[in-house]
């Protein structure tokens, strides 16, 4: 099933040493994320006041994380003022009840899905089988990772991982098509196909929510397909699960962010659809809405002043794309539905830095900082994984090794005999295999005859 | 002007001919050159591996034996961004506010070399001799983290003799990232091998680049892999004459 939820089976290092040896997986990443990388520079280049942007998003953004209560509780007023209804769903578990429940009562056995990974993260479609309710999903790309049992790798391209022939011969075998070719249009016309049939009978229709307007209680989603529209305006009942930290406090906010995520995620001027609704219309569109205000560990990430940014993003990806480690190992292994390094800081958080898998994230980076250059709204990611790396449970031989190395360090003297005896020292390291894991892949440098301070010592004499 | 060195530990133990190209560029400027031997490590290398305690130890012995320098230099991006950048936080994080004021006004002195090169001395020809055909790798941290994009490269390209070429998604990460290197060797392998390749296919005699942490990963890339090309630091390139 599609989906999958933010627990890592394993720790990063093993994930990762695994999808390194998939080498058509690194040559579709490796072309897709080169790809939509320039696109982004281009689209990017062409507001002569993009940093000015930023730094407007990320105002708007902070704003709103400093007074998230109010602004939630007058979002949920004028929602229910515009006759919808406002759930709170403290966990995962509860908000796919709310959800089950609310088909259950309409007895719907089949639910339509715009793309929202936030319903991923709480493994909605699998939650919903216990109630023998089936999600589709109707974005193209969680089609394709829905249908191969597979789960989605990029935020924004869930299918970055599978190139147009492996498609293809999906498509041939879970839909029943038939191909002349692997050309993308015959691909997406066999999903249109499909797809329309779901549009037309579907009874309740899912989302998440890009954005959400305290002022006006408006919700909004940007996509490109125009599937998520016909999911949000066709069925009788529309339920959106928005996480907490998307509420903007007024309507003219709303603008910065549909500046700023076309360029980042896509490269676009402006995302084909942007639809936005407030309440429920008598007799156009659903008749009963339903808004699921989601925690699920936002709280706490939010009562840390410096973990705080991390609430900022609006889920562009184009951190993942820059970000030289995702091009390389891929969304999966990072064993949660938010990869890349936003992923590396978001994940643990939301488990409250208690999962020991999810916890070897933020040691997933170099720490090279393209990530923080392409953050549409500023968000500091390698000041944020240095931060989360201190909470991290560290393993005994690790914490020896630096505690030794501390010692040294913060003892000039003692520093200073051990530079006198760093051939001593690196053939010792050697002989017991320290230096394996550089030596494997690395020489290792010419040691000098002497130190530097060794050096300026004998000059000044 | 008088110049305290940073070295670094990294160049202290094993690159002491950075620092002592470094002393000679300096010197050649007519400042006077100052080494305090009870320099160790800024505390990057505990920081980043999350020993934030020992990492906020090591940055006050730092500050106290730069607390009277009035200009710190030093031949790394990547140790100058941490005591630049990350001193404060450092501070905010283990709620030590004499930290965070000491590191504020810190930071305002302490100079990558090209930093310092280009914008206090604002000169990019130095005399420098090196008749070889060199790539140039920007380091993360100093392209980055300190924001100096590619102004490096204006040193490199006014040395006399000189054969540069651009080297293909220079500024993609040669994978080091300090622990990263070991923790996660396999990825960092992986990224590795793409920048040796890129520097491979240029036939260049050396890679240059202004982090002797980054230089030894992708020297020891470049060294398993080939002969040539050689790695060096910046400051050697920069410090090398024509009557040697």
């Amino acid at each position: 099933m599609s989906g999958g939820g933010i627990r890592p089976a394993t720790t990063f290092t093993k994930a990762a040493r695994l999808a390194l040896q998939n080498s058509t997986l690194r040559q579709n990443l490796g072309f897709a994320t080169r790809t939509i990388c320039a696109k982004r520079e281009s689209a990017v280049a062409e507001i002569p006041n993009w940093q000015e942007l930023r730094t407007l998003g990320a105002g708007i953004k902070d704003e709103a994380l400093s007074n998230l209560n109010e602004l939630l509780v007058q979002l949920e007023q004028k929602i229910t003022e515009a006759g919808g209804t406002v759930h709170w769903a403290r966990t995962a578990e509860e908000a796919v009840e709310i959800v089950a429940s609310i088909a259950k009562r309409h007895e719907v056995q089949e639910v339509i899905k715009v793309k929202s990974i936030t319903s991923d993260e709480i493994e909605l479609n699998q939650g919903l089988t216990h109630d023998n309710i089936i999600a589709i999903e109707t974005d193209l790309a969680e089609l394709i990772c829905q249908l191969a049992d597979d789960s989605p790798s990029h935020i924004l391209v869930p299918a970055i991982h599978k190139n147009r022939d492996e498609i293809r011969e999906l498509f041939e075998r879970k839909l029943g098509s038939t191909f002349d070719s692997s050309e993308p249009k015959l691909l997406a016309e066999a999903a249109r196909i499909y797809l329309r049939e779901k549009f037309l009978t579907s009874k309740m229709a899912v989302s998440g929510a890009n954005y959400a307007v305290a002022e006006t209680g408006t919700v909004c989603i940007v996509e490109s397909e125009g599937n998520g529209r016909m999911c949000l305006t066709l069925p009788e009942v529309l339920v959106s699960i928005m996480g907490i930290e998307k509420v903007l406090p007024l309507w003219e906010d709303v603008s910065a962010f549909l500046r700023l995520l076309p360029r980042s995620s896509t490269a676009e001027r402006m995302n084909p659809y942007t639809s936005m609704w407030t309440g429920v219309t008598p007799g156009d569109g659903p008749q009963e809405f339903h808004l699921i205000l989601l925690d699920n560990g936002r709280s706490d990430i939010l009562a840390d002043a410096t973990g705080r940014q991390t609430l900022r993003c609006i889920r562009c990806s184009a951190c993942l794309n820059v970000c030289p480690v995702y091009q390389r190992v891929g969304g999966h292994a990072y064993g949660s539905v938010y990869p890349g390094p936003i992923g590396a800081i978001l994940t643990p958080q939301l488990l409250q830095m208690a999962d020991v898998n999810a916890n070897t994230l933020p040691f997933a980076s170099t720490l090279c900082g393209a990530c923080y250059e392409a953050c549409p709204v500023k968000i500091n990611i390698p000041e944020i994984l240095i931060y989360l790396r201190e909470k991290t449970e560290k393993s005994t031989a690790e914490s020896f090794g630096f505690q030794t190395v501390y010692r040294v360090m913060s003892n000039p003297r003692l520093f200073g005999l051990v530079l006198k005896n760093t051939r001593l020292g690196a053939s010792v390291a050697s002989t017991f295999g320290l230096l394996k894991p550089w030596t494997n892949s690395r020489e290792l440098p010419d040691i000098p005859k002497e130190s530097f301070r060794e050096w300026w010592r004998n000059r000044e004499q | 002007m008088k110049v305290h060195l940073f070295i670094t530990c990294l160049n202290d133990a094993l690159f002491p001919k950075t620092g002592i190209a470094t002393t000679q560029i300096l010197e050649r400027l007519g400042h006077t050159v100052e080494f305090d031997p009870r320099q160790t490590c800024c505390g990057q290398m505990h920081l980043n591996s999350g020993y934030r305690k020992e990492a906020a130890v090591l940055a006050k012995q730092f500050i106290e034996v730069f607390k009277d320098a009035e200009c710190i230099v030093s031949p790394s991006g990547s140790c100058v961004a941490n005591v630049r950048e990350m001193f404060i936080n450092l501070g905010k994080w283990t709620e030590d506010e004499a930290l965070v004021s000491d590191a504020e006004q810190l930071r305002e002195r302490v100079f990558e070399l090209s930093e310092f090169l280009l914008t206090v001395e604002k000169i990019e020809d130095v005399g420098a001799y090196f008749p070889h055909r060199v790539t140039y790798h920007p380091t993360c941290h100093a392209t980055r983290g300190l924001g100096l994009s590619d102004s490096p490269l204006k040193l490199l390209k006014a040395v006399k003799g000189i054969d540069y070429v651009e080297l293909p998604d220079s500024s993609q990460c040669c994978g080091f990232g300090g622990t990263f290197s070991v923790k996660n060797a396999d990825t960092s392998s992986a990224m590795l091998a793409d920048k040796c390749d890129a520097v491979n296919a240029l036939d260049v005699e050396y890679c240059v680049a202004l982090d002797n942490s980054c230089l030894m990963h992708i020297g020891g890339g470049l060294k398993k892999s080939s002969k040539e090309p050689k790695v060096i630091h910046l400051a050697e390139v920069l410090a090398s004459r024509e009557e040697r």
